[in-house]
């Protein structure tokens, strides 16, 4: 038997990517649990399609590709993919809604790019805002809180609703962040009287804020198990704090909403602890990520209250994949023994 | 007379313009000259400086110029596929792989004279490109292994046949671990053997 | 008498510091002084140090061949100092250092060279270097050593030597000299003696228990370092904080002395000269600097432990501590082995299941080395041999793709982007890679460690290394070529043009001579010189006659025939009419002039039977001019090329490449065929020549041709055997 030659380090910390990509899953399963309680299963079903849709589509490309299907589902990046996405998609919509926004996002934003490791824009988020471009109408119908529309859909109107052709409208509600978005007269105390969403829930409208709450708890867990760092999440909801703060008057009729309702409605906490946090398409240094978060925080705000659409974290994530690169330049961390870090242009241009 | 300054107005200020950027323009060529690197030197800095002549020129610095009149650039054996590259980004042209009508690309090698079968006749010495060998007439010749390019002409002019070109020896100081192969080795097209296959069928 | 003194006053100087920063030091706020700073990165791994911690350093029998490698350091290899065959005592050296950074080498035991050759060495290439293999007598017979207990009364520069010649380089890892070290150039003051018995990779616990079971030695050598860098302000001895024992014993033996055993949290890799300095005294080293720069020297406990020996009993480093461990040995600990010990035979002795074993790791798991022949040796640095099972540490899982998740960015001890670095190392971008810089990257292999993909990126840093030193090697060696090959141009050109100045300067006397000579016309010297003129004219025209075509050369000869013919008619009417005194003088001339007769009929003769046999060379008169404007042309290619001899060659390789391009084997080799007869004829041609002459290098000219023949033999076996 002939001896292994290998180079050093013998020894391995034996986590894994598919141990990472497993655990960031499992982290958004308190989110999860909340949008269920709230808004019924119909995340569950997106969830599922997408989760199908995606490894499909991965093993297709692969195959394609000439490359060990196994191999490469077994990192379950796509998987992860997939979860993002199911939660972001209204539940009840139709079922080539996902379907569509999986493809996108595998085939289109992760495998066109070479795949895993290689695409310059978060996938998910590419599919999200590929099918909120395309389907405005669909994806713009979100279900109500159950205690609001007097029970959420059992399963077979869920089916119903997915695969045949029943009509949603029953079902849907404004989001808060549509509301405050819509407003143009009434100061926000009394908004927050007159709509059931806001003086049902506690902080930020009802369902809403225990999901962020729920995805909240999901990233601390990837914090603790030092799956992620602090930098980008932190800086993301410092940025939309202190802008929220800036400008809330005190609850004017073009108030923007509270600080609350930024951080808990909407998709703030997914995007901050699961978004953001993507390595492949953020950047990479500390330095960089406090940046990109920021950047992130800060678009967020603008595109809530002076952009078209009520929420904004996928368009802000794309925006500041764009940046990436430019803020890595600038971030290099202080080598050890060197004077000052540099970027690394200049040195190239040495 | 309004057609007239309807004209020229729009002249005069066009030519002043002109007049003026013209100006700045010639001013800042003049003062703001790059004294760069003529291309030559650029180029020659690149090729290996084996002095073997196998590109058809008489020396690296000859066929730098030819690269600078237009030439192609693959035409360097002992440069290899690297020195392709580098003339490529310097040129802003597409790598082209090596002209195998100018030989291929081979392992370092250096010349070594068989001592005890040396004549001492010169030839030789005269033929190499880098005053790598030392000797004298009617004397033992010798190669500077350091010095010496590997370029081959030594070999010809030698009466007696006595140098061989031998691969340059890998030394412990010298060695270090290869780049580990890309990707997983476990897909047929990853394998690099099969694509050497696939290029001598095709 | 004076140079005792200065010693003895320079020795007194020392003491008295060392009172002095001994009283200062109790003085000084201990806990600020001697904070404890934190390194970025890093990572803590298994530690595994309880296997081998067992029980004290054993020892094993002597094996019965010793291979000890000629070059165990940094630096040049050593150079044999003994012959095969020759009997050697234990402590003997072997080898002489080759320059100032390089270690002599010392017989382990007595006994006899049997082999001085290329032996398989402990290095990760699992190529072979010199070594001297001895076979020991069992005697284990010590050569005279010559200590140098008196330490303090001794000049620097002799214990220095003594250092280097027993042959001490660092046993931490690298090998560096000691001597070297410790005579820090460039006027740096030394402050700080920081002694590393950090021990951080895990396994390896020889440090751990020689500052156990040796910590007096160790502190006695600490004492004679100190004293060679001139006492320096501090000293202080790194031990993390995992090693309970070795830290009591340590503070033990330091007791009375002004060291400071520093302990500090464990953390890999905080052993890392690097990382060790900045752990004491949050000092950076800088970039492509050395320890000395900032003040610091840094040593191995073990190394401390050979000074002292190598100074107290004169003892050479041939042995040390080595950690033998692994699952897939019965027996695990520490042993004091001699340097040059097979490991094939360390390992058969503690119990090797070889069912189990799936590599052999010299050194710890996250910087050792495999190797693939256990007959290589134990050398100086050596710290630990690990055989560990599959179970034990599982060979890596194939390489994912990089997400880019930056754990690796924050174990790194460098502060660098291992991530960035990876990515530039597959591109093979060199400049990126130094502008990341790859060059501070210690190899430590915490990026490695914590890598979810399980990249090796290690490797990749490591190739991209050595590929961009090769790369500024050859560069360096293209601009020396370059160098010499226009200084070559230069000299061709300079010669010509010398021989050109000097045709012209002798064209130029003579033109002058002759003017002289037209000015002074009449005078016995102009005639003579006429004379001369005459001749040489008459040979200039000879010359041409050479040149012009056969019909002009016969009428030429024909007119200097009838020239030659009157004139010597001319010279017997004046023979006949001269009287007795000039007669000598015109019969000498008569007889001159008969010569030339005879030369001009033979020339007639010659170019009557010219212009019969070449009626063709006639018509074509251009044809003879042809070499003069070729050769003009040849001189114009090769200018560049500064030497016909050098020009003509590569335009035969270059027709030769031409000609081999696009050729399938077979033709090629027929074409070496066709090559090699012609060269074979012509060495004939040449061997005949060589033999005709009675040449002295005749013999030469024959072994060639039979060379040249059984080349040609064998290609033509090879094309037999192709077709």
């Amino acid at each position: 038997m002939s001896l292994m030659q290998i180079t050093s380090p013998h020894a391995h910390s034996g986590q894994s990517t598919s141990k990472v990509m497993l655990q960031v899953a499992a982290a958004t399963v308190p989110g999860i649990l909340a949008l269920v309680i709230y808004f019924g299963p119909g995340v569950l079903i997106n969830i599922a399609l997408c989760i199908v849709t995606a490894l499909a589509s991965e093993a297709a490309v692969m195959k394609l590709r000439n490359r060990p299907v196994g191999f490469y589902l077994k990192d379950y990046s796509a998987l992860v993919t997939a979860v993002l996405l199911g939660i972001a998609l209204p539940p009840y919509c139709p079922w080539w809604i996902p379907v569509v926004g999986s493809i996108s996002a595998i085939v289109l934003a992760k495998q066109l790019y070479g795949g895993m490791g290689y695409n310059p824009f978060n996938p998910a988020m590419v599919g999200y805002v590929v099918l909120l471009i395309s389907f405005p109408v669909e994806m713009t119908r979100w279900a109500g809180p159950a205690e609001l529309i007097q029970g959420v859909p059992g399963l077979d109107e869920t089916f119903a609703l997915v695969f045949g052709n029943m009509n949603v409208d029953g079902f849907t509600r404004a989001t808060p962040l549509e509301i405050v978005r819509h407003n143009q007269s009434t100061i926000l105390a009394q908004l927050y009287e007159m709509e059931p969403v806001f003086n049902k829930g506690t902080l930020a409208g009802l369902g809403w804020e225990m999901a962020n709450v729920g995805f909240l708890l999901g990233g601390l867990f990837l914090w603790f198990r030092r799956l992620i760092t602090w930098h980008a999440p932190v800086a993301m909801l410092a940025t939309l704090a202190v802008l929220s703060v800036m400008f809330y008057d005190g609850g004017s009729s073009l108030s923007e909403g509270s600080p609350l309702l930024h951080l808990f409605s909407g998709a703030t906490m997914l995007g901050a602890f699961f978004i953001v946090t993507d390595p492949v398409s953020g950047c990479t240094s500390n330095k960089g990520r406090l940046i990109f978060g920021a950047g992130v925080g800060l678009l967020v705000f603008v595109i809530r209250a002076w952009g078209a659409y009520p929420d904004a974290v996928a368009f802000a994530v794309l925006l500041m994949n764009f940046a990436a690169p430019f803020i890595d330049n600038y971030t290099l961390p202080r080598t050890y023994g060197h004077k000052a870090a540099r970027k690394a242009t200049d040195l190239e241009e040495q | 007379m309004d057609w007239l300054s309807d004209v020229s107005t729009p002249l005069l200020i066009l030519g002043g313009m002109a007049l003026v950027f013209g100006a700045l323009l010639g001013f800042a060529a003049v003062r703001f000259k790059v004294e760069g690197d003529p291309i030559v030197d650029q180029i020659d800095a690149l090729l290996p400086q084996t002095q073997c002549g196998q590109c058809g020129h008489p020396g690296c610095r000859p066929y730098a110029e030819a690269i600078a009149n237009g030439e192609a650039i693959n035409k360097c054996p002992p440069g290899g596929q690297a020195t392709i590259n580098e003339l490529a980004n310097l040129l802003d042209v597409e790598a082209i792989p090596l002209d195998a009508e100018h030989g291929v690309e081979d392992v370092r090698k250096v010349a070594f004279i068989r001592e005890a079968e040396c004549i001492g006749c010169t030839k030789c010495i005269q033929a190499c490109p880098v005053d790598a060998i030392v000797g004298a007439a009617k004397q033992m010749h010798t190669v500077i292994v350091d010095e010496c390019t590997g370029c081959d002409l030594c070999v010809e002019p030698c009466p007696v046949d006595c140098i061989d070109m031998v691969p340059l020896e890998m030394t412990l100081q010298r060695w270090h671990p290869n780049k580990p192969r890309d990707g997983i080795q476990l897909i047929a097209s990853d394998r690099p053997e099969l694509h050497a296959d696939d290029r001598s069928a095709a | 008498m004076s140079q005792v003194d200065e010693r003895l006053s320079a020795s007194e100087r020392r003491a008295a510091r060392e009172a002095h920063l001994i009283a200062s030091e109790k003085a000084r706020d201990l806990s600020r002084e001697l904070k404890i700073n934190d390194f970025h990165g890093g990572v803590h791994p298994p530690e595994n140090k309880h296997q081998s911690t067992g029980e004290p350093i054993g020892r094993i029998p002597l094996a019965e061949d010793l291979i000890v490698p000629l070059n165990q350091h940094i630096g040049a290899t050593a150079i044999p100092l003994v012959k095969l065959g020759d009997l050697v005592l234990k402590g003997q050296k072997i080898a002489e250092a080759d320059g100032p950074v390089s270690c002599p080498v010392h017989a382990p035991t007595s006994g006899k060279v049997v082999a001085i050759e290329p032996m398989s060495v402990p290095h990760p290439s699992g190529m072979v270097a010199d070594c001297i293999q001895i076979r020991s007598d069992g005697r284990d017979e010590w050569c005279a050593r010559t200590p140098l207990a008196d330490y303090r009364n001794r000049d620097t520069d002799e214990l220095l030597e003594q250092i280097r010649d027993c042959g001490i380089a660092g046993m931490g890892g690298a090998g560096f000299p000691t001597a070297v070290k410790l005579n820090p150039r460039g006027g740096v003051t030394i402050d700080t003696l920081i002694i590393n018995g950090t021990e951080c990779e895990p396994y390896i616990t020889a440090d751990d228990m020689l500052m156990r079971e040796h910590a007096d030695e160790i502190i006695a050598g600490v004492e004679i370092l100190a004293h060679l860098l001139d006492q320096p302000e501090r000293v202080l001895i790194g031990i993390e904080d995992n090693k309970p024992e070795a830290i009591k014993a340590m503070q033990r033996a330091a007791e009375g002395t002004r060291f400071h055993v520093v302990v500090f949290p464990t953390k890999y890799p905080s052993g890392g000269e690097k990382q060790l300095i900045e752990i004491l005294t949050g000092r950076e080293v800088p970039n492509e600097g050395l320890p000395a720069n900032v003040g610091i020297v840094c040593q191995n406990v073990g190394t401390a432990r050979a000074v002292y020996r190598a100074i107290h009993f004169g003892e050479p480093l041939i042995s040390r501590v080595t950690t033998v461990v692994g699952e897939s040995l019965a027996h695990q600990r520490n042993i004091e082995v001699p340097i040059g010990t097979p490991i094939r035979h360390i390992l058969e002795c503690h119990g090797i299941d070889r069912k189990q074993l799936q590599r052999i790791v010299i050194g710890g798991p996250m910087m050792g080395y495999t190797i693939e022949d256990e007959s290589a040796p134990v050398v100086k640095t050596t710290n630990c041999i690990l055989a560990p099972t599959n179970k034990e540490l599982p060979p890596p899982p194939p390489a994912q793709a990089c997400i880019r998740c930056g754990l690796c960015a924050e174990a790194c001890p460098a502060s660098l982007l291992p991530q960035q670095l990876y990515w530039y190392a597959r591109a093979e971008d060199r400049d990126k890679l130094q502008a990341y810089n790859l060059f501070d990257c210690i190899e430590c292999g915490a990026c490695s460690y914590v890598c979810p993909s399980s990249i090796p990126l290690v490797q990749y840093y490591r190739a991209a290394k050595g590929d961009i030193r090769e790369a500024r090697q050859e560069k360096e060696k293209a601009d020396r070529a370059r160098e010499r090959f226009e200084y070559r141009k230069l000299r061709m050109e300079r010669a010509e043009q010398e021989k050109e100045a000097k045709r012209l300067e002798r064209k130029k006397a003579a033109e002058e001579a002759r003017k002289l000579r037209e000015q002074n016309a009449g005078s016995p010297e102009a005639q003579a010189a006429k004379q001369e003129a005459d001749v040489v004219a008459a040979a200039l025209a000879r010359v041409k006659a050479k040149q012009a075509s056969p019909e002009q050369q016969l009428a030429r000869a024909q007119r200097t025939l009838t020239s030659a013919e009157h004139r010597v008619e001319r010279m017997q009417q004046k023979v006949a009419e001269a009287d007795e005194s000039q007669r000598a003088q015109l019969e000498a001339q008569l007889k001159t002039a008969e010569l030339k007769l005879k030369e001009a009929r033979d020339k007639l003769a010659e170019a009557e039977s010219l212009s019969a046999t070449a009626p063709a060379a006639q018509q074509h008169p251009a044809a003879e001019s042809a070499p003069t404007p070729s050769i003009t042309e040849d001189k114009l290619t090769v200018a560049g090329a500064s030497s016909s001899a050098a020009g003509a060659a590569i335009e035969r390789a270059k027709a030769a490449a031409a000609a081999r391009a696009s050729m399938s084997p077979q033709e090629k080799l027929a074409a070496e065929i066709d090559a090699l007869k012609t060269r074979v004829e012509k060495a004939e041609a040449r061997l005949q020549k060589a033999r005709s002459e009675d040449d002295p290098n005749t013999a030469a000219f024959e072994t060639a041709l039979g060379k040249l023949q059984e080349k040609l033999a064998e290609k033509q076996q090879q094309a037999g055997s192709q077709d």
